[in-house]
């Protein structure tokens, strides 16, 4: 037990990835929640970069994945933050549940 | 004469309709009267002439009259025996039917030059008179039981639309209806007796249909009169049936509710169509089939009793009536039924047709003096501007001819000798006297209440009080209204001496008859009673009427309503019918049929109100959904994939 | 004129041509020209049509075309006519016609009201040409969607209801018959497991008795619906009364005919041993909608009620001549379906253009109007007449033949049911009669009545092209039953081989 295994690390991306999940769920406040997703986002990357070490030690695929998914999460942070100032503008407020127009 | 030309006797009057109808109106207003008089006397003269051929020249046989079918055109085949055709017959009825038709109405086109001078609808009026001699002359010369069918409806429609001419009267306009919703319901009778007719054997041509269905041998009655149906053989419902439309159409009892109020009509329609034509349609329909009728003994019997009780049920009401036109339609009525208990009481051939020979006869006598007494009661309405007879009353020095007629023809239905009336009905006598001794008492009692109830009729208008109308310039009317009503008298005078026994019979052969002069004394002095106890009641303005009203009591007030036959009729219609079958119908169809369509529309609609709540459009239950999802199916594949 | 689809492409290039029109007189006359050159058409394809029979030409179809159109699932374009499409291709055309004379002072949306109108005739004409049984549910379809549109935009009263209930029922209805047609499609077989849409090729083939039991209620309650079967003629009423006029006349004159020949050419000429199974079942359904769709009547007040539920009570005579299996019977059958095609167009017609003018449909509030606009009085107390089976117009003469063909079968039951089916034509009587007694007649109910004013010159040519076309039935059936006789001959005889082979 010396050796840090793929185990430790995959578990440490689960809890990552639930403490995104709970926070996505549960914050009213739209920057918190995309703080939540580039947490669930990181999780998976933590994954592709172990897996890619332990599995395939040989290959790059996880690695390029892991760039790849930083990258988008910098254009979605972009395009949410974005669309959150506009919510901002019409409703003075960043509540998620005040941005409830999509309804029945 | 070719048989082109006879179907120009038909189409004449419908070339007229035609035009009338489209161009009357606008453009030949000034000349609808004339155009519709003069191409009625053209059809008057070709059917004149046709009917001298048929019975001098072309009609007989080895000194027998055949039906010659003049012309025939499948019109609507429905399998390759059974087919309506439009066709012309030639025979001893149809040719007796023609000229009455043609020239009854020829007169009462020239009386209505006069009657409906001025009316707005002038041209539509004599469109109608027009269309109402096309089909009647299409009914009679049928040669096909279809044919006569679709021209029964057709003079149904003209009786409704002439009886529904003053259409802006509220009274008029329910005339009209009850006229045709009641003969539409007898109608359905004679259309099922065709259906069961003609499924019997297997076509719908009169000849063959008769050929067929009195040849006892033959495969068509045998199936015919086997088939039954709650113990009454197919042939008998079919002729009761047919029976039933006659009925309907000659206003016989239970069906005669609709005459009297078609009164409603200009007069001169009531004289063509109410009294001398298409009223007799059930006897011309009757006589038509005869030959079938009188192989069903079932069958006449119907019709016998049917006839007898409308004639003395009529009679009866005839007496308590004020209208005049009323009491004239009751008298229709009575005579009528005279002429079907005639035709109920007749055998096929030789001295048994007697009774069809006095049935024709008897109608053809009618329609001169009925459709005079029509015009005549036209005149004075036209004079006194009313139909009660409270109204009327010493009229006799106001106008002399139109008294003079109305007398003669007074006499002629009562059955003075030498008038037309005293044959026709001497015959009929004769022919149920030899038959069927109740039939003939009844006969006797309803000839001598007629004679009463004309000359009620005759003395109220003409004697009673002095007149109190006012001469109001036009006095008696027209000369075209008065030429009628001469020739009309003249022929209730001489019609009785035509010779029709010779000419009209059951089976084509010429009928011996004599007058009996000891059997026509009963009669004739029931009649002059009659007249004596009218005159002693009616001629001078007393309170005897009234007194004998209020002796009678009940009988008089249920004769004078009728027998309650109005009020039978609109309880079975308003009540029941509409009550417990309209309205239960519409209300079904609302709550229930509907009611279960909506109900299965809203029940999607709750269900789908129900699941809306999921969509709230908030993100984090959206992604909680999502997760959940997710999780589900996880499980799913670690748990359930191998 | 051997081209058929020409039906098809010309009325949809008029709508194309509608959507370039600059003004409403543009468009109006664009709709005129274009659904008279329809009605020439179809009067020159009857006369050609005319022409191949009597030349001896004895083919099932005349002026076949077959063209490929998703051969994945063997779906084809293909038509062609038989004497019964050609007249009910005529009816259509009168109808159009008529409607779009009617319908000459639509204010609103005039360019949309027309195209959607032309839609309709587009989808009717595809429906009665098609053999294929995948084109006749795509054009029953495209007859379906642009009657919500005209009855929710231009209709009266509670039209959105009206227009959801009658969109959604009908929609049912052709659900059920793609489930149907679906059904039949996976039961054919052309050789080696090849299934076919084509409708004559399946008359040809026998479909297990079995799968007709189950493919039948699909396909002819699914028309049924179309053509007022009792249960499902509840949007009849309410759809015909919310509707404005053009769309009336269509629904009544047309769109409940293409169910009554999706009955006749679908699923009894496709099914008849089931047809003969169920046929107890129809006779029944049908006589029940005569009677009491005739008592329904006679309860209501308001005119475009009373034609519909009169429309329920005539529709029933299609539905009775098919469900009585006999050769008279079917062609009663069919010429009822022009006839009441014609009929109800010209009542429809007649009502509207009195409503138009009159503002109220109340029997009640109605009176003599035959005082002062005569002309669209007669035109009401025709069809009225037309309507009660007069002798002269064509309802007489197709009741009639219904009645003959019914009476053929011998059995209690079905005599009973012609009874009182003919029983029903007195009910008839007595509200045609009072309608036009309280409506028409009478003495004038309403001062402003006085100032109306009579037929315009669209409205009497209207008028006069429909009492053309039924008294030319009425005076004359004899053509008339020529032309479908063959044809009702063939699906008879496939009923009669069915028959053999249970």
């Amino acid at each position: 037990m010396n050796e840090i295994g793929l185990t430790h690390i995959l578990f440490l991306s689960a809890i990552l990835f639930f403490i995104g999940v709970y926070g996505f769920l549960t914050r009213r406040n739209m920057v918190t929640m995309l703080m939540s997703i580039e947490l669930i986002l990181n999780s998976v990357n933590i994954n592709f970069v172990a897996f890619n070490k332990y599995l395939h030690a040989g290959k790059l695929d996880g690695t390029f994945f892991t760039i790849f998914i930083i990258t988008i999460a910098a254009a979605e942070a972009a395009v949410a933050i974005a669309i959150i100032i506009h919510l901002y503008r019409s409703s003075k407020s960043i509540d998620v549940n005040d941005a409830d127009l999509m309804k029945f | 004469m070719s048989n082109y030309t006879i179907a120009l006797i038909p189409l004449i009057p419908l070339a007229t309709f035609v035009v009338l109808g489209l161009f009357g109106r606008k453009y030949l207003s000034a000349f609808a009267g004339i155009i519709g008089t003069i191409s009625l006397l053209i059809s008057t003269i070709i059917s004149l002439v046709t009917a001298y051929q048929y019975f001098f020249i072309s009609g007989k046989i080895n000194g027998i009259y055949q039906p010659i079918i003049a012309l025939k055109y499948s019109w609507l085949q429905f399998t390759p025996s059974v087919s309506i055709d439009m066709g012309i017959m030639l025979d001893p009825i149809a040719m007796m039917m023609i000229v009455v038709v043609t020239f009854v109405s020829l007169m009462v086109h020239i009386f209505s030059l006069g009657y409906m001078k001025g009316e707005e609808r002038f041209a539509t009026y004599y469109a109608f008179l027009s269309l109402f001699t096309f089909s009647m002359l299409g009914l009679v010369l049928s040669s096909n039981i279809f044919q006569i069918y679709m021209f029964w409806e057709l003079v149904g429609v003209s009786s409704f639309l002439l009886i529904g001419y003053y259409f802006d009267k509220p009274s008029a306009v329910a005339a009209s209806k009850k006229a045709f919703i009641v003969t539409r319901f007898a109608d359905l009778g004679f259309l099922i007796g065709i259906l069961i007719l003609a499924y019997s054997a297997e076509t719908l041509d009169f000849g063959t249909l008769i050929a067929r269905l009195t040849d006892a041998s033959s495969p068509y009655f045998v199936n015919a009169a086997g088939a039954s149906f709650i113990g009454i053989s197919a042939l008998t419902w079919g002729l009761v049936l047919v029976f039933l439309g006659g009925a309907g159409k000659s206003a016989m009892f239970p069906f005669h509710i609709w005459l009297p109020d078609a009164m409603e009509g200009p007069t001169p329609v009531s004289a063509l169509i109410h009294a001398a034509t298409m009223v007799v349609a059930g006897v011309f329909l009757v006589a038509r089939l005869f030959p079938i009728f009188a192989f069903d003994a079932a069958a006449l019997t119907v019709v016998t009793y049917v006839g007898a009780f409308s004639a003395l049920f009529a009679a009866i009401i005839a007496c308590t009536q004020t209208d005049i036109k009323r009491v004239l339609a009751y008298s229709t009525m009575s005579q009528i039924g005279y002429m079907m208990f005639s035709l109920g009481v007749a055998k096929h051939g030789g001295e048994g047709g007697l009774g069809y020979m006095a049935a024709m006869f008897h109608l053809f006598t009618h329609a001169f003096f009925k459709s005079l007494l029509f015009l005549g009661a036209g005149a004075v309405i036209h004079l006194v501007h009313s139909n009660e007879m409270k109204d009327m009353g010493g009229l006799r020095k106001l106008m002399p001819i139109t008294h003079i007629t109305f007398l003669i023809a007074c006499l002629a239905i009562a059955g003075i000798p030498p008038f037309a009336g005293f044959f026709s009905k001497e015959e009929i006598l004769l022919a149920a006297f030899h038959s069927n001794k109740m039939v003939f008492f009844v006969a006797l009692f309803t000839s001598g209440l007629t004679a009463f109830y004309m000359f009620r009729l005759y003395f109220s208008i003409f004697w009673s009080k002095e007149s109190h109308v006012h001469e109001n310039g036009h006095g008696e009317g027209t000369l075209s209204m008065k030429i009628p009503l001469i020739i009309l008298a003249v022929l209730a005078v001489f019609a009785g001496f035509f010779p029709i026994a010779s000419l009209v019979t059951s089976d084509g052969l010429a009928l011996e008859t004599h007058i009996d002069y000891l059997f026509s004394l009963t009669p004739v002095a029931l009649a002059i009673t009659g007249i004596l106890l009218a005159s002693s009641l009616y001629k001078s303005e007393n309170t005897k009427p009234q007194n004998i009203a209020t002796t009678l009591g009940g009988l008089y007030t249920a004769a004078h309503k009728k027998f309650y036959m109005d009020e039978l009729y609109l309880f079975i219609t308003q009540k029941v019918i509409f009550n417990l079958i309209g309205k239960p119908a519409a209300w079904f169809d609302k709550n229930i049929v509907d009611g279960l369509m909506n109900l299965f529309a809203d029940t999607t609609a709750q269900i789908s109100d129900n699941m809306k709540g999921l969509q709230s459009g908030k993100l984090q239950q959206y992604a909680s959904y999502f997760f959940v999802g997710v999780l589900g199916f996880m499980l799913l594949f670690i748990y359930l994939w191998n | 004129m051997t081209n058929l689809s020409i039906l098809v492409i010309f009325p949809l290039l008029t709508t194309f041509a509608i959507l370039f029109c600059r003004n409403v007189t543009q468009i109006k006359w664009t709709a005129l020209i274009g659904s008279l050159l329809q009605l020439t058409i179809a009067s020159l394809l009857m006369y050609s049509y005319y022409g191949e029979r009597s030349a001896g030409n004895t083919a099932q179809m005349l002026f076949e075309a077959r063209y490929s159109w998703y051969s994945a699932m063997n779906i084809e374009y293909y038509v062609g006519v038989d004497g019964i499409s050609v007249i009910m291709i005529m009816l259509t055309a009168f109808v159009v016609t008529c409607g779009i004379l009617i319908s000459w002072k639509i204010e609103t949306l005039t360019k949309e009201f027309f195209f959607l109108l032309l839609l309709l005739s587009v989808g009717a004409y595809g429906f009665f040409i098609s053999l294929d049984l995948f084109t006749l549910f795509f054009f029953l379809e495209l007859a379906v969607i642009p009657k919500f549109l005209l009855i929710a935009i231009w209709g009266s009263g509670k039209k959105e209801y009206s227009a959801m209930k009658l969109a959604l029922m009908l929609m049912g209805g052709s659900a059920l018959v793609l489930i149907g047609l679906l059904a039949t499609y996976f039961n054919t077989d052309t050789g080696g497991g090849v299934h076919t849409w084509d409708l004559l090729k399946i008359a040809h083939m026998h479909i297990p008795y079995e799968t007709q039991l189950f493919i039948f209620p699909f396909l002819f309650v699914g028309f049924g619906v179309f053509t007022a079967l009792f249960p499902f003629h509840t949007w009849v009423p309410d759809g015909h009364s919310s509707a404005p006029t053009a769309a009336s006349m269509f629904l009544a004159g047309i769109s409940m005919k293409l169910g009554g020949y999706g009955c006749l050419r679908v699923a009894t000429y496709l099914m008849p041993e089931a047809a003969q199974h169920y046929s107890w079942i129809i006779v029944l359904l049908a006589t029940i909608a005569i009677i009491y769709g005739a008592f329904a009547t006679l309860m209501q007040k308001d005119l475009k009620y009373i034609n519909a539920y009169s429309s329920v009570s005539h529709c029933g005579f299609i539905l009775l001549g098919i469900g009585m299996l006999t050769k008279t019977a079917l062609i009663g059958a069919v010429m009822q379906m022009v006839s009441h095609g014609l009929m109800t167009a010209l009542f429809f017609g007649a009502i509207g253009m009195i409503y138009e003018r009159t503002h109220t449909r109340q029997i009640k509030e109605l009176g003599g109007l035959l005082k002062t606009i005569p002309f669209l009085s007669s035109v009401f107390i025709i069809a009225g007449l037309c309507s009660l089976g007069l002798p002269g117009f064509s309802g007489f003469v197709s009741e009639m033949v219904v009645f003959v063909g019914a009476w053929q079968q011998p059995d209690a039951f079905h005599r009973i049911a012609t009874i009182l089916a003919a029983a029903s034509i007195v009910v008839t009587a007595v509200y045609i009669l009072r309608a036009a007694g309280s409506a028409i007649m009478g003495p004038i109910k309403n001062e402003h009545f006085n100032h109306l004013k009579d037929a315009t010159w669209n409205e009497k040519m209207a008028s006069v092209l429909l009492i053309f076309a039924i008294l030319s039935i009425g005076l004359a059936p004899f053509w008339l039953i020529n032309i479908i006789s063959p044809d009702t001959q063939i699906i008879m005889e496939n009923i009669a081989r069915g028959a053999i082979g249970n």
